[in-house]
């Protein structure tokens, strides 16, 4: 029990301590790919730590939600990441929240960021909040048919049974290949990477998720961009514990399986991040208007899925 | 407990007759509200204890002498009772503070406990007559208060179009409980219950019923009705007719899918599930293109009631294929959704009516900036907005949880037609959610965040205690029943025991205060360690990143260097809206714009068109009206005949009617 308290604890900061990590590494294998020499993969660290010691400049006319809402998102986000598997699967709380439930954290971050963005009655704010809603309103129910597919093939939402499930699980699945892309596409959309949103942009007219924190600054900048990245690192991991759960520690076995499933995390989380890079470089970014179709494909490979598993009979 | 309801609903219609005596006195609305907050806390109390004892009944000498008035409390009536007494008791309260801005308190003061009497009558009613009697008297009373601003234009055309339907309902109404008493008629609910309809007869009364039951919930296409009328309401008004009033039509579709009508066949489930699930996805596609407050809430009504009835709907489902676990998760989630929406949309009415007793504005293009100047308000506000979007810790979560719950064990269904139905259900129900979310970051940001927009917004003042009051009482069982949603499914296992015939496991067994709805292995949730988790971390991040050595700085906001841009430059509620909008809107709404740019030199302004239709207005409203206005003008000829005409229309008519009959013999 103290091993498995202490394995989940080990997890929550874990994802925590990577988070940046990952956004580091994408950023330079991107800077590669565009033959700069890119910054460092620290990068983040150092970025984050320059932002706790900065001055917070409040902006005039702003609430106490506006001072509340990077703790709530950061902490919010940081519950959801908890419960989704990186090393080991089964871990004393993962039976908190299930699938959904994550999904639903991740609505709650959401709800409060677009409403802290609506407090200090700014046109970015606003122009951020209403596009993040209209891309939400298509990729959360997509997340959502993605998890029925999910669920139905695994006979759970817990994600720690999926991922013992999919670990023994022998061949291909055509839904499961359609949720894989759907979740993708999602991922994408969900985290403001191109083709939906540009993380790097700085340019009024073609910013989601930049505008809504423009106004930020300080510890509370530094909270919002940490978060941001343990969204990113959520997602990546669960794709890699629904669809690649090699590695992943099932049942307590020892030191030697421990190490094996953590180098095999990095090297999940490492590989997505650069195929991250690779992708971001080699297409461009959407019309905000061209996202919704993007999206609908998303959502409409997920019904399929769900409706291929009921009609042959699923769970 | 039988008698303390009686007691309870007497005493009601008695507040309504004395308050008759007391209208011209000052301290009347103190004293009438005051007697209605006692009598729906008395009688919610007998109702949440009394869930889990047999069905006790009883006949009064009232209504048609050889019937007599049947009422009964088994454990579905308890359930409704419970929500409406406490959305009753909670609107009191309201209304204790918020009645005291009431220009006319005599078009509210006698009807309000009626009305609350007869919403408790319903519930109770054990036949048909006093059923559709209550019904009637609710439908009546509700239109009474709706028409309280009766000068203003728009109300008496809400009012209008509300009785009308209302009529309508009762009407469809009245010919299901016909079918359903068939040839023996007897109109007792024992007497329909143990002569079961023939499956295809079943079918057109539970049609009759979706109507009846539907048209009074707000059912697309018969919801036209609710977005006028429960807006025009005093606010505490409001809050009933939407957290408490569908909740009745809700009750009466229950009680005669899942009791009077006997063994359902499976298809009986497909109006329930198609329309519920048109109305969750339109209801909250609608509410995102409201401007005004009150019927944007009204909208997001019909969305909930929407959601409800996919739940019933997928209850129904499992009953006629023998799954009784799965049909019990189902139904609670149907019921604990309702008392859901009961909480937090009296939250948000209260809220509402906060808002224009504060400023006098109610559309929320002329408001803004209120959270500085209503702290509790828009707090409670936001708690019920984060749960009407199904949210996690809330208990909107909770219950859609349990919904997406059903969806996943409903591939055991063996019919194919649900099989490939649910799934597309499923879709709805969560673009309905993410509507809703969007919905509610956009009302409450117009609302309450950034600058006002007018005068009266900036000079806006808090509410007065009660209302406050109210306000926590709803917001925070938002928060109680989404941490502790366990408590709720087993307090309402005795209905599903009662009417499907199965339960979910107990869930106060469980460790740690989860819940499980089928087994432990295949999904849990415990809203208790989340709220713990996110509090507790969020605590510590507020504790550990503190600010260094200097204070916050305020200044202006930066807006990419646009800093100094009026309060109009700031985003609407139109313009929040503006991308879903143009995304799912085009086609079914033609939702379109239209700008108006005059030529380079010309000082006129621009202008910018929004265009809308409302499709079933267009499409199913006007037509019939057209028609009903064709066929009265044609008619209205036969008012002026000469003496000999009319004579040989009654020997026409004669003639025809025997020939009919001898035919027929």
């Amino acid at each position: 029990m103290m091993s498995a308290l202490a394995a989940q604890l080990a997890q929550m900061l874990l994802v925590l301590a990577l988070a940046p990590a990952l956004t580091g590494v994408t950023r330079r294998m991107k800077a590669r790919l565009q033959r700069r020499v890119g910054p460092s993969i620290l990068q983040p660290y150092r970025d984050l730590r320059r932002l706790f010691h900065k001055e917070v400049v409040l902006a005039d006319g702003s609430s106490w939600l506006f001072r509340v809402a990077p703790s709530l998102v950061f902490a919010t986000t940081w519950v959801a990441a908890a419960l989704v598997p990186t090393f080991q699967a089964g871990l004393p709380f993962s039976w908190a929240g299930d699938l959904i439930a994550i999904v639903a954290l991740l609505g709650t971050a959401r709800f409060i960021q677009a409403v802290a963005a609506l407090d200090t009655g700014t046109a970015f704010g606003g122009i951020g909040v209403s596009r993040e809603l209209m891309i939400a309103s298509l990729a959360e129910p997509a997340m959502i048919m993605v998890v029925f597919t999910v669920a139905l093939v695994a006979g759970s939402t817990q994600l720690s049974t999926i991922a013992a499930f999919m670990a023994g699980m022998g061949g291909l699945r055509v839904s499961l290949a359609m949720a894989l892309v759907a979740l993708i596409l999602v991922a994408l959309a969900e985290n403001a990477r191109i083709p939906v949103d540009n993380p790097a942009t700085h340019l009024e007219v073609t910013m989601v998720h930049e505008a809504m924190v423009l106004e930020y600054s300080g510890r509370h900048l530094a909270l919002i961009e940490w978060a941001a990245s343990l969204k990113l690192l959520l997602y990546i991991s669960i794709i890699a514990c629904i669809f690649f759960p090699f590695g992943l520690v099932l049942d307590d076995t020892g030191v030697a399986a421990y190490a094996l499933a953590l180098v095999a995390y990095l090297a999940k989380v490492t590989i997505s991040g650069l195929l991250l890079a690779t992708l971001e470089t080699a297409i461009a970014k959407m019309r905000v208007f061209r996202v919704p179709n993007l999206l609908g494909i998303a959502l409409m490979l997920g019904l399929l899925g769900t409706l291929l598993l009921f009609v042959s009979g699923g769970m | 407990m039988m008698p303390t309801v009686l007691v309870g609903i007497a005493g009601l219609l008695g507040v309504s007759a004395l308050s008759l005596l007391l209208i011209h006195h000052r301290a009347a609305t103190l004293a009438v509200y005051g007697a209605c907050l006692a009598f729906s806390l008395a009688l919610g109390t007998v109702a949440v204890l009394s869930i889990g004892q047999a069905p006790s009944e009883t006949t009064l000498p009232l209504g048609l002498p050889w019937l007599g008035a049947h009422l009964q409390l088994d454990p579905l009536a308890c359930a409704f009772l419970a929500i409406i007494d406490a959305g009753a008791a909670a609107a009191s309260v309201y209304a204790l503070g918020y009645g005291q801005h009431e220009a006319e308190p005599g078009r509210v003061l006698p009807f309000y406990p009626a009305f609350l009497a007869a919403m408790n009558l319903v519930v109770v009613a054990a036949d048909a007559y006093s059923f559709l009697f209550a019904w009637e008297l609710m439908s009546l009373l509700s239109w009474a208060l709706v028409m309280t601003r009766h000068r203003a234009a728009k109300t008496t055309r809400a009012g209008f179009i509300y009785l009308l339907m209302a009529s309508f309902g009762t009407f469809a109404l009245l010919f299901a409980f016909g079918l359903l008493a068939g040839t023996h008629g007897d109109y007792a609910f024992a007497a329909i219950r143990a002569h079961p309809l023939s499956p295809w007869l079943a079918g057109l009364a539970l049609v009759l019923t979706m109507v009846g039951a539907g048209s009074k919930a707000g059912l697309v296409p018969l919801h036209v009705w609710l977005p006028l009328a429960h807006p025009a309401a005093p606010s505490h008004v409001s809050a009933l007719m939407s957290g408490v009033m569908t909740k009745v039509a809700v009750y009466a579709f229950l009680r005669i899918a899942f009791d009077l009508m006997g063994p359902p066949a499976w298809w009986w489930s497909l109006p329930a599930l198609l329309l519920g699930g048109a109305t969750a996805a339109l209801g909250a596609l609608y509410a995102l293109m409201e401007t005004d407050l009150k019927r944007v809430l009204a909208y997001s009504t019909i969305e909930n009631i929407g959601i409800i009835f996919v739940a019933a709907g997928l209850a129904l489902a499992f009953k006629a294929g023998g799954f009784a676990g799965a049909s019990a998760l189902a139904l609670s989630a149907a019921l604990f959704h309702g008392l859901n929406h009961m909480l937090f949309k009296s939250t948000l009415f209260f809220g509402a009516g906060t808002v224009i007793v504060a400023t006098g504005e109610q559309d929320m293009e002329r408001l803004g900036g209120l959270i500085h100047r209503m702290p509790v308000s828009s707090a409670a506000v936001l708690a019920a907005s984060m749960a009407i979007a199904a949210l996690p810790p809330f208990n909107g979560f909770a219950s859609e949880w349990l919904i997406f719950q059903s969806i996943l064990v409903s591939p055991q269904l063996p019919q194919t037609g649900l099989k490939l139905l649910v799934p597309a259900i499923g879709v709805l129900l969560a673009l309905a959610a993410a509507f809703a979310a969007a919905c509610f970051v956009r009302a409450f940001g117009a609302t309450y965040l950034g600058r006002a927009r007018t005068r009266a917004a900036a000079q806006a003042h808090e509410g007065d205690r009660w209302s406050l009051a109210a306000l926590l009482a709803c917001a925070v069982p938002c928060l109680l029943a989404g941490v502790f949603p366990g408590r709720v499914i087993d307090w309402l296992q005795p209905v599903t025991a009662a009417l499907v015939a199965g339960q979910m496991p107990p869930q106060m067994n469980i460790p740690w205060l989860s819940i499980v709805p089928v087994s432990a292995g295949r999904s849990s949730y415990n809203g208790l360690l989340l709220f713990a988790f996110m509090a507790a971390a969020a605590g510590l991040v507020a504790i550990l990143v503190r600010p260094r050595a200097r204070a916050d700085r305020r200044a202006p906001f930066w807006d990419c260097g646009y800093a100094g841009l009026g309060v109009a430059a700031q985003y609407s509620a139109t313009s929040l809206a503006q991308p879903i909008r143009r995304v799912f809107a085009t086609v079914m709404f033609a939702a379109h714009e239209q700008v108006e740019m005059p030529p380079p030199g010309d000082t006129r302004p621009a202008i910018l068109r929004r265009f809308r239709r409302d499709p079933v207005w267009d499409f199913l409203y006007a037509p019939i009206a057209g028609a009903v206005g064709t066929a009265t003008t044609f008619l209205n000829q036969t008012q002026f005949l000469t003496i000999r005409r009319y004579l040989s229309l009654v020997f026409t008519a004669l003639v025809i009617l025997l020939v009919v009959l001898a035919l027929w013999g």
